[in-house]
């Protein structure tokens, strides 16, 4: 086949303007936060166009709410490693002596028990709770919302992710400043009008309607605010991505 | 290229294309468009095929409506074991958790074949490919038509050369219905699955009664989806699968030496 002077300049040219275009977007993607942390490897194409299209369209979306009489009968309190010592201590007093520290990147480092987050003001939604099996159950999630216990410590503005790890053992997990924020996002304490059930991760849960459920860790304990989740485990961000599975869940 | 290929043509029309098309037919039976997005399609289809069935291994349990869980009566349940010891399936034994890298897997693959399908669908639209080669002809739509080209496989009838270079109608029939209907009801069923998606787009789980119910439609139209693609290589099979399948790779008819 002869290929003539003028299409191989004119390919070049398309080549090398592709490979530029591309070598742009990244560095956009990267400066805008449009890419999540575990997008290594052979699925951080799926991950990252998911996570950058999302955030690109959802930043300010709320999650569906719904009336009332639409919260489920019987939620489904999924399976749960047996409790630690540590837990069941608590437990046995009440969960006077628990306490959620916030660390990292804030101006005031605290602690706060349950008695300082109820005290804080309370809110709720009536949102679907959706597990990455398939299942779904509806009901009505009572808590703070995250955004204004950060307020509370003062987040540095070059923060980026807040970590947060659970009683049970190596589970933790982050997400970014745009659904640490997010108005839906609560530190967790009351379901359906009465406490946080134990089997659903009360004392505190993290409830975050826009992802799935397994980012909705039980028991908080610590949350770690920064601007880089290389140092934390493997570095993928969780310790889900660390077994494979996605670190963002918004689908 | 011809642009109708009933079995309603006359035979003179046969004839006449016949004799002036070459030996060799040299004209591609597929654009390299076709050709090309046809394969990656395929790649995704089948990376979205077992995928998607591991991850409906760790739930078989299907509902109807907005909520759904193993405390809930299920709308049906797949005979099989499961990935999850708290689903009730009769089993004694629990299956191992793969959907870490199904659901990686299965939402990279859908984003290359929704992305090919959209190249797909845009050059088919310019190029006038759909117009050309998929819109049946009003004898095309005849019934006699229809049920000849439905008849014809069922007797083991082998389509002639001429039949092999462009589809009847109800080929054409569907092929339109899988890309413009099935393909787009699957995508919209699985985006409706998405929290994220359904909180910009919460419509786009009302309009389809709920999240579970966005969650069956997928598996059904998943379905149709798998059935189609029985039938589409079965009728490859039947055409001559090494001459059918070198032209969606090669673009060319070949010699024609199998309907000689």
């Amino acid at each position: 086949m002869i290929i003539s002077r003028r299409k191989l300049i004119v390919s070049g040219l398309a080549a090398t303007a592709g490979a530029s275009g591309l070598a742009v977007a990244a560095r956009l993607a990267q400066k805008y936060g449009l890419v999540p942390p575990d997008h290594g490897g052979i699925y951080g194409l799926g991950v990252t166009l998911t996570y950058a299209s999302q955030r690109l369209l959802t930043r300010h979306s709320l999650a569906r709410e719904f009336p009332r009489n639409r919260i489920s009968p019987r939620p489904f309190p999924n399976y749960l490693d047996p409790l630690t010592e540590d837990f069941k201590r608590l437990q046995a007093g009440g969960f006077a002596d628990y306490r959620l520290s916030i660390d990292g990147m804030v101006h005031q480092p605290a602690s706060f028990s349950i008695a300082d987050l109820k005290s804080c003001p309370s809110r709720s939604h009536i949102t679907e709770l959706a597990c990455e099996e398939g299942w779904s159950y509806i009901a009505e999630w009572i808590g703070v919302p995250l955004s204004h216990v950060l307020h509370l410590v003062g987040v540095h503005p070059q923060a980026r992710y807040v970590v947060y790890v659970s009683m049970e053992p190596d589970t933790w997990d982050s997400i970014d400043m745009a659904d640490a924020l997010h108005p839906q996002t609560f530190l967790c304490y009351g379901m359906n009008g009465s406490e946080l059930p134990v089997a659903h991760g009360g004392p505190l849960r993290i409830r975050l309607p826009r992802q799935i459920g397994y980012k909705n860790i039980k028991f908080i304990t610590r949350l770690t605010v920064t601007d880089n989740l290389k140092r934390f485990g493997k570095g993928c961000g969780s310790a889900g991505c660390e077994a494979g599975y996605a670190w963002y869940t918004g689908i | 290229m011809a642009t109708s290929g009933s079995a309603q043509v006359p035979v003179e029309a046969f004839s006449s294309r016949v004799s002036t098309a070459p030996v060799t037919n040299l004209a591609p039976r597929h654009s390299a468009l076709v050709r090309v997005t046809h394969w990656i399609t395929t790649l995704c289809f089948f990376a979205l095929l077992v995928s998607g069935i591991e991850i409906v291994i760790s739930h078989p349990r299907f509902y109807w409506g907005e909520t759904g869980t193993v405390l809930t009566t299920p709308l049906f349940q797949l005979p099989i074991p499961s990935s999850r010891r708290l689903v009730p399936t009769g089993y004694g034994y629990v299956l191992p958790d793969e959907n870490g890298w199904s659901r990686a897997l299965h939402f990279e693959a859908a984003w290359i074949a929704v992305l090919t399908g959209l190249l797909y669908v845009i050059s088919g639209l310019l190029t006038r490919h759909f117009r050309k080669d998929l819109v049946p002809s009003k004898p095309d739509l005849s019934w006699r038509a229809l049920l000849t080209s439905f008849a014809k496989p069922l007797r083991f009838e082998r389509p002639s050369a001429t039949e092999a270079s462009s589809y009847n109608g109800l080929q054409r029939l569907t092929y339109l219905f899988v890309i413009f209907v099935l393909f787009p009801l699957v995508i919209w069923s699985g985006l409706a699955m998405s929290l994220g998606f359904a909180s910009a787009f919460p419509w786009s789980v009302t309009l389809l009664g709920g999240r579970q119910s966005a969650r069956t439609i997928h598996f059904f139209v998943s379905l149709a989806l798998v059935l189609f693609l029985f039938v589409h290589v079965l009728m490859v099979c039947l055409a001559g699968f090494w001459s059918r399948t070198g032209a969606m790779i090669t673009g060319r008819t070949g010699t024609g030496k199998e309907h000689a």
